[in-house]
């Protein structure tokens, strides 16, 4: 960890979003996790994207289990609630407090322990209410705090920092989600600022369930020689197949993107993500088509990453549920009880 | 309650135990339903227990109802009539009608085994013969032979067929050529038994007023109704007995009570979750972003709640749990029903936790407690457990009307708003301000100064993470202050000291209405004790001084290893000699025989042996 904590007054010359705020608003505590953590750069990420978008900070919600990566929603917008909760079990915080206020931007962080192993019951369930809220695998394919055992993401003959080798298959989170029906798929790596900042930011505009599973390796226990994880295997194998450019509704979209390569996906909101296929052949609009198309990949080593797979259309839990526009936690007493006038009524029927 | 004493040459009218046992699936519920809500429409007291199993056609299930002049709720161990509709269990049926009583059963195939006992009558009614002359179709056959018995009962017992008509016309509203069949079926029994056996016997219905001003209900339905009036807007659940039936009241209540009809959308959300993990992490979630929300479940159920509740309590996050008790261990037997969750629920979850427990003794109580378990879940921030089981939750009983006072507003206890945040210089989530334990929180997506992190993991009172001794002492000790604080808030227990006595009878939850009764046969034994029925964990003040005041305490209870006897030598100073345990856990109600037959043996062997003598020869 960096021993300096920066103090809180932002430089005058701090550039300011539209609220006037400057990015170290956006910023939360210390982080204690080792030097050169990939987890601290996709808290980065997350902070450049609130801050781009300019979410009032109080209406950011930040939510994780148990693990190194959860740790990290302590380590970005001050200004937002926490709720750090019990491994494997944040989609269940996540789908009460969104039931309660479907006003707030909801952010998970998550780990590959906590979402795959311990939380992997959770994490579809999430997918099928097609929960609105941005879910971040922070995905590093070892367990940390516990020093260096593998965990669900691992992949067959990746060697462990004490020469054991793994013989068991992966669960991917991307190919899953998928098959499950999440709306937004995507993956990265901690390591590409420049592909994760607007992928987060689509994610957090999207409506429904936003998974962005960002390969982030762990310095102390993955990224020695033998590791499928490490930074060095993780930039020889992860191929950009889809970049996403989130343009926001007041921006005009002034992209030289070549008619035919470029699609633009318009959000609830009237924001739009500009895809540009780096992968020929490859539709991120086709279920079916993306996910054989990452698998015949991967059976050749390499990850694609991007935006791997968008649907704006879903409904998301609270248009099932049928909900009010208002959260629910605003709705006055008085609209929610029968009195007594009503209570009457109803004992009718028990004489 | 009336006192009366028990007598033979009375008892007869207005005052027996009818037990009807059939097959699961075979529509007997409706008959059932049927008989009990005409003698509750004849204006007498009436109690209903059923007896099912856990499958969902060809079981055998017993229905047991008691007509109670006396207005008693509980059990009496009796069977005056027995319906014996399940050639499966004959034998046992037989066995258990009470000297002096009588059988009914489908002549149809006769059944001269049934005759074997000589101090019983036996009834022999060809139901099924009547209905496939009357009836087509084998599934209309079935479901009539049984509504057929509830003709013979009335013409037995001296129902009022207009009643029965009545009730019918109600419950096939929608549905009026169902109440025609089944007014068929009922003819049809009711003019076998008056042309074959003397009618009414000598046991039998006479109307009474009994029963104005009370309803009958089941706990759970109670309980749900609770939810919708203390303004409950997020429910989460996962399917298990005997707590379902909530849960589909809840939902019922709310599709009739919040949908607007203009826009069809809902003020509540509903949520099926994957499991009971997933229920009380979503209870927990909604309650810490400001809504009510609220879970029920069963002993299986809290067993895989352990971990998120110890983190509500630590993070000191609201939540309402109904655990609605059945037999265990394990699975158990998840129809039948206990008192076994006491100790799992007031001390769940690894960690020195302790959890604020509501105990009802029926439904009555179901509801105003589910009112209260928000108001103190959200001014305690803390989970609050309501206690019912399956015989409160699943049965109908009769209790008096539901009444709410309209002035009622709900309870959220200290929460920030957003004007009051800005006034301060800082926040600091678990800091005493007010030296009562409790301290303030806020909402996400008030006031950027309001943001905290709530986590499980060892917080300073500032709101901070913490490895520090010291700091993370201050906030335990602290959670232990609001612990005392709760003793003040919780209801207080139920004491009747009228007796002056120096024993006395203490309990929990629906044990109340067999003990009720006890007392009264007891008295007739010249046995005067003292009651007190313990409301809530932690144990209010008053309780203390009762124990102490008592020279023999006899603990009543529905488990084996009298865990509410163990939470009050926990809790209280009461010296442990004092307490005899009575322990039913057979997975039936407890009954009001077992009780006097207990306090008998331990302070008036001689009495309860010449009270078995008595029924012996009887």
């Amino acid at each position: 960890m960096t021993f300096m904590p920066k103090p809180k007054v932002a430089h005058p010359s701090l550039p300011k979003n539209a609220l006037g705020l400057t990015r170290r608003e956006y910023e939360g505590a210390l982080s204690t996790l080792c030097a050169g953590c990939g987890h601290d750069s996709i808290t980065a990420a997350i902070t450049e994207a609130c801050w781009e978008l300019s979410l009032e900070p109080q209406n950011v919600v930040k939510l994780s289990g148990i693990g190194c990566s959860s740790k990290t929603t302590a380590y970005f917008v001050s200004g937002g609630h926490g709720f750090n909760s019990v491994h494997g079990r944040m989609p269940s915080i996540a789908m009460g407090a969104n039931a309660a206020n479907r006003k707030l931007h909801y952010i998970g962080v998550s780990g590959d322990g906590d979402t795959l192993s311990i939380g992997l019951g959770q994490f579809c369930h999430a997918i099928r209410r097609n929960l609105n809220m941005l879910y971040i695998i922070e995905n590093n394919g070892v367990y940390g705090l516990t020093k260096g055992q593998f965990s669900a993401s691992a992949d067959i003959g990746t060697k462990a920092k004490k020469g054991e080798t793994n013989f068991q298959p992966p669960i991917d989170p991307v190919l899953l989600a998928m098959t499950l029906g999440a709306t937004f798929v995507a993956r990265s790596f901690s390591g590409d600022k420049r592909q994760l900042v607007p992928l987060i930011q689509a994610g957090l505009k999207h409506r429904g369930f936003a998974l962005i599973d960002v390969l982030s390796p762990c310095v102390t226990f993955n990224d020695h020689e033998g590791s499928t994880k490490s930074y060095a295997y993780t930039r020889e194998h992860y191929e950009p197949a889809v970049h996403a450019d989130f343009v926001p509704l007041e921006r005009e979209i002034v992209a030289d993107y070549k008619e035919g390569e470029t699609l633009p996906v318009v959000m609830h909101d009237g924001s739009r993500i500009v895809l540009r296929k780096l992968e020929s052949g490859y539709d991120p609009t086709n279920r079916v088509a993306a996910a054989t198309h990452i698998q015949e990949r991967m059976k050749e080593g390499e990850y694609l990453t991007g935006l791997l797979y968008v649907e704006e259309s879903e409904t998301e839990f609270h248009d099932i549920n049928a909900t009010p526009e208002a959260p629910l936690n605003s709705i006055p007493f008085e609209a929610l009880t029968p009195g007594s006038k009503g209570l009457e009524k109803i004992l009718a029927r028990y004489r | 309650m009336t006192t009366s004493t028990p007598n033979p040459a009375d008892r007869r009218v207005n005052d027996f135990a009818i037990k009807i046992a059939t097959v699961n699936g075979t529509g007997s519920a409706s008959a059932n339903t049927l008989l009990m809500k005409a003698i509750f429409r004849s204006g007498i007291p009436v109690m209903g227990k059923n007896y099912f199993p856990s499958n969902i056609q060809g079981l055998p299930t017993w229905y047991e109802i008691r007509v109670t002049k006396d207005g008693y709720v509980a059990r009496s161990g009796r069977v005056d009539v027995m319906v014996a509709m399940n050639a499966e269990t004959y034998a046992k049926d037989v066995k258990e009608v009470s000297p002096g009583g009588y059988l009914v059963y489908d002549s149809t195939w006769p059944r001269p085994a049934l005759l074997k006992r000589e101090d019983i009558t036996v009834i022999g009614v060809p139901l099924a013969r009547l209905c496939n002359e009357s009836f087509n179709g084998v599934r209309t056959r079935i479901l009539m032979k049984n509504i057929c018995y509830a003709g013979v009962l009335a013409a037995l017992l001296d129902l009022d067929l207009e009643i029965i008509r009545k009730l019918l016309a109600e419950t096939y509203a929608k549905k009026p050529q169902l109440v025609d069949s089944n007014m068929k079926a009922i003819q049809l029994g009711y003019d076998y038994a008056k042309a074959n056996f003397t009618c009414p016997l000598p046991l039998r219905v006479e109307k009474l007023d009994k029963t104005s001003g009370h309803i009958l209900i089941d706990g759970n339905t109670a309980a749900a109704l609770g939810c919708v009036f203390a303004g409950a807007t997020v429910a989460a659940w996962y399917p298990i007995t005997p707590s379902t039936s909530l849960m589909d009241a809840y939902k019922a209540f709310c599709d009739r009570t919040r949908v607007d009809p203009a826009t069809g959308r809902k003020n509540f959300a509903f949520i099926q979750a994957e499991d009971e993990l997933a229920a009380i992490g979503m209870v927990i979630g909604a309650n810490w972003n400001g809504a009510r929300a609220f879970t029920a479940t069963s002993g299986p159920g809290i067993s895989l709640m352990n971990e998120f509740l110890g983190l509500a309590y630590y993070a000191e996050v609201p939540a309402v749990v109904f655990d609605i008790q059945r037999v265990g261990p394990s699975t158990g037997m998840p129809t039948r029903t206990q008192q076994c969750d006491v100790m799992e629920c007031a001390y769940a979850a690894h960690g020195d936790t302790r959890h604020v427990c509501l105990y009802p003794a029926n439904p009555e109580e179901c509801f105003y407690m589910a009112v209260q378990a928000f108001d103190l879940a959200e001014r305690l921030q803390t989970p609050v457990f309501v206690l019912s089981d399956l015989d409160i939750g699943m049965n109908d009983w009769m209790c008096r009307d539901l009444k709410w006072d309209d002035a009622y507003r709900p309870d959220r206890g200290k929460v920030l708003d957003k004007e009051a945040v800005q006034k301060l210089e800082k926040f600091y989530r678990f800091f005493d301000k007010d030296g009562d334990g409790i301290t303030y929180r806020t909402l996400p997506g008030v006031h950027p100064k309001g943001a905290y992190f709530a986590r499980g993991s060892g917080h300073s009172q500032y709101g901070t993470y913490t490895e520090d001794s010291t700091e993370y002492q201050i906030v335990l000790d602290r959670l232990m202050k609001k612990w005392d604080t709760a003793k003040k808030l919780v209801p207080r227990a139920v004491i009747d000291a009228t007796a002056g006595s120096d024993i006395g009878i203490v309990t929990i939850g629906s044990c109340e209405g067999a003990i009720h009764e006890a007392m009264d046969i007891l008295k007739t034994h010249n046995v005067h004790v003292d009651y007190m029925r313990v409301r809530s964990f932690p144990l209010s003040e008053d309780v203390e001084r009762f124990l102490a005041a008592h020279k023999l305490l006899f603990v009543v209870e529905q488990n084996r290893d009298a865990q509410f006897r163990a939470l009050l030598t926990l809790e209280s100073a009461v010296e442990k000699s004092k307490l005899r345990s009575l322990l039913h856990y057979n997975g039936m109600p407890i009954s009001s025989s077992f009780i006097v037959e207990g306090v008998l043996a331990e302070i008036r062997p001689r009495d309860l042996a010449s009270l078995k003598d008595a029924r012996a020869s009887a």
